[in-house]
């Protein structure tokens, strides 16, 4: 499997508010939290080692 | 001072030669008697090779230290002729529970699998261990060099020499080879100016053994964050004697010999236990830890093993487990470049195996460390949200890292293994250690570990034994221990060949055989080459690479 950037989402305006309502009320710290938790629940979501290390890739890309 | 156990005071012996005329010759110097030079020399001995070992002290460890034996270590041990004393004497133990904060966020089971003679683990504190090695090693007619310390090593083309310091003057060993096993502070690694690569770790942690009538029950308990050590980690495991290892993580800023006087130790424990019950310290210590290794473990004549040739954390008991390990590498193949069987490069397998032994215990320990101790304010955001997952879902538990116990490394691309030509599943590949099961044997029941090892055996398959079985006999001139593996009882006996009956067809599960599969196992237990019905010069092949006989 490799990592797929093309759009698939099913409810894309959706999704990122309940991301961000997800937030609501949470200290910076309990903030952080919440999104480690979520990128762990993902990654096991997703599973594969290839497709996680190459999204990793991505995502560390424009920071460098 | 430990009321559950007096520590032997073993005697220093004038050596002959400082009378005699200061040197002697032997074909192998070990240089240390822990538990790794120790197993070292109880192994030579068995071998009928000529050793002096040799250790600065006059006594076992002090303080428990490493508890915790894994199961390849007790098979090794086994084949040592001293696993019996030691799993008797130690407590057994599987099932590990991880907590945070004060609840439990999942447990393990490390065997699941019957049908093996040793359990996972067997917990017993060190000086019990090296006191049963000395024993062993005294019942097969040698004993240590007590007081008798290595202060100089040199060599040539043919002899190391090493000078060794006594309460009665100086003295020289000259060896065909020495063992360095003289620990994590290796003076012979200083003396040689070897360098000691890796990192250490910037926390410390307090170790204390405990006097107590505990009612935890046998298992290995390791808290993250818990209310009574807020923000750090405590693990609790038990040793034989009613005394208790209790480990609780202090942190960078904390001051070693502060944390070790019993008015800080004892309200640590108290705040644990959570009540009044009475308990005894027995020892104290206060550690940080390292994970670093020597480029290379053989360096001409001088050969490192165990803590000397590489340290990890204790977060996985893989620094005594893979000691054992290392002389169980080590020990045949040098026996058979003295013996002049093998060519001395045979002696490079020992280097590469044991080198890719301790990057995967470095890499597992420092791992381990890693997640007990975040390096950083998001490593412990990651760590913390790991945790609080695993308590309600299951896949978060395999993020968990309280240490990843010892197992032994499987040695795939080594050059005493052939690359398998015929199709098998399993865990049996070249490289691996034998896997064990119940076996009848001599009209008895048994443990095929207990049947194999210290010769090259080679596992026939039957019902019926390969017609190329008596050829092969007679050219190897009994090098080779030949085994029949049977289903069931048979009386098609072919003399030298032993006849071992695979009782409950886990054999032939685990090693994935049918009717005339076969396996050449080296001395140490490893595998080293298998096929479906080979022809002899396949076999005889095989066994050429296994000495490393083969030229490169």
């Amino acid at each position: 499997m490799s990592l797929n950037t093309d759009p698939n989402f099913d409810r894309p305006d959706d999704f990122y508010q309940a991301l961000i309502d997800a937030h609501a009320g949470l200290t910076e710290a309990q903030s952080a939290a919440l999104n480690a938790r979520l990128i762990l629940l993902l990654a096991n979501q997703v599973g594969d080692f290839d497709t996680l290390r190459a999204a990793i890739a991505a995502a560390r890309e424009a920071l460098d | 001072m430990p009321s559950t156990y007096k520590a032997p005071e073993y005697p220093y012996v004038t050596p002959p030669e400082i009378a005699a005329g200061g040197v002697v010759r032997t074909q192998v110097a070990i240089v240390g008697a822990g538990p790794i030079g120790l197993a070292a020399a109880i192994d030579l001995a068995l071998q009928g090779i000529d050793f002096i070992i040799v250790d600065d002290n006059n006594t076992v460890s002090v303080g428990s230290r490493a508890i915790c034996y894994a199961k390849r270590a007790l098979e090794i041990l086994d084949r040592l002729g001293c696993g019996e004393p030691i799993c008797v004497r130690g407590i057994s133990w599987k099932v590990g529970k991880v907590f945070f904060h004060d609840k439990l966020a999942y447990q393990f089971d490390l065997l699941p699998e019957p049908g093996h003679k040793r359990p996972a683990f067997v917990n017993l504190q060190q000086y019990h261990l090296e006191e049963a090695l000395v024993d062993r090693l005294a019942a097969l007619g040698h004993a240590v060099r007590w007081r008798n310390k290595g202060i100089g090593i040199e060599q040539d083309a043919d002899t190391a020499r090493l000078t060794i310091e006594t309460p009665d003057g100086n003295y020289s060993i000259e060896a065909d080879y020495v063992i360095a096993a003289d620990g994590a502070r290796s003076a012979m690694r200083d003396l040689m100016g070897l360098e000691w690569k890796g990192q250490v770790f910037h926390d410390r942690f307090l170790i204390a053994d405990v006097h107590m009538q505990g009612e935890f029950p046998i298992e290995r308990w390791f808290w993250f964050d818990p209310p009574f050590h807020p923000g750090q980690s405590v693990l609790l495991h038990r040793q034989a004697d009613d005394v208790w290892r209790i480990d609780f993580q202090l942190g960078w800023g904390a001051d070693p010999e502060e944390e070790k006087k019993p008015e800080r130790v004892i309200p640590r424990i108290r705040a644990m236990l959570g009540d009044e019950r009475p308990f005894e310290l027995e020892w104290v210590s206060v550690y940080t830890f390292q994970c670093r290794r020597l480029d290379r473990f053989v360096h001409g004549r001088v050969i490192f093993a165990g803590d000397a040739a590489h340290q990890v954390s204790p977060f996985g008991a893989r620094g005594a487990n893979s000691g054992f390990q290392d002389t169980d590498n080590l020990c045949w193949k040098l026996a058979r470049v003295l013996r002049d069987q093998s060519p001395a490069s045979l002696l490079d397998s020992y280097d590469r195996e044991r080198v890719e032994a301790a990057e995967e215990n470095i890499l597992n320990s420092t791992r381990a460390t890693d997640f007990i101790t975040p390096k950083t304010p998001v490593s412990r955001t990651f760590r913390d949200a790991v945790l609080s997952l695993s308590q309600r879902h299951p896949f978060a538990r395999q993020l968990v890292n309280s240490g990843r116990l010892s197992m032994p490394t499987t040695h795939r691309g080594s050059a005493l293994s052939s690359l398998d030509r015929d199709v098998f599943a399993g865990a049996m590949v070249p490289g691996a250690p034998a896997a064990d099961a119940p076996v009848r044997v001599r009209g008895g029941s048994g443990w095929l570990l207990d049947e194999i090892g210290g010769h090259f055996d080679l596992l026939v398959f039957g019902p019926v034994a390969p017609p190329w079985l008596d050829e092969l006999q007679r050219s190897l001139g009994g090098e080779v221990r030949l085994t029949l593996i049977v289903a069931r009882p048979t009386d098609n006996a072919t003399a030298g060949v032993r006849v071992i009956e695979d009782v409950e067809g886990l054999m032939r599960q685990r090693y994935d055989s049918v009717a005339g599969t076969v396996y050449l196992l080296r001395p140490d237990q490893h595998v080293a080459a298998r096929w479906r019905a080979p022809r002899l010069v396949e076999v005889l092949e095989g066994l050429v690479r296994a000495q490393g006989r083969g030229g490169h």
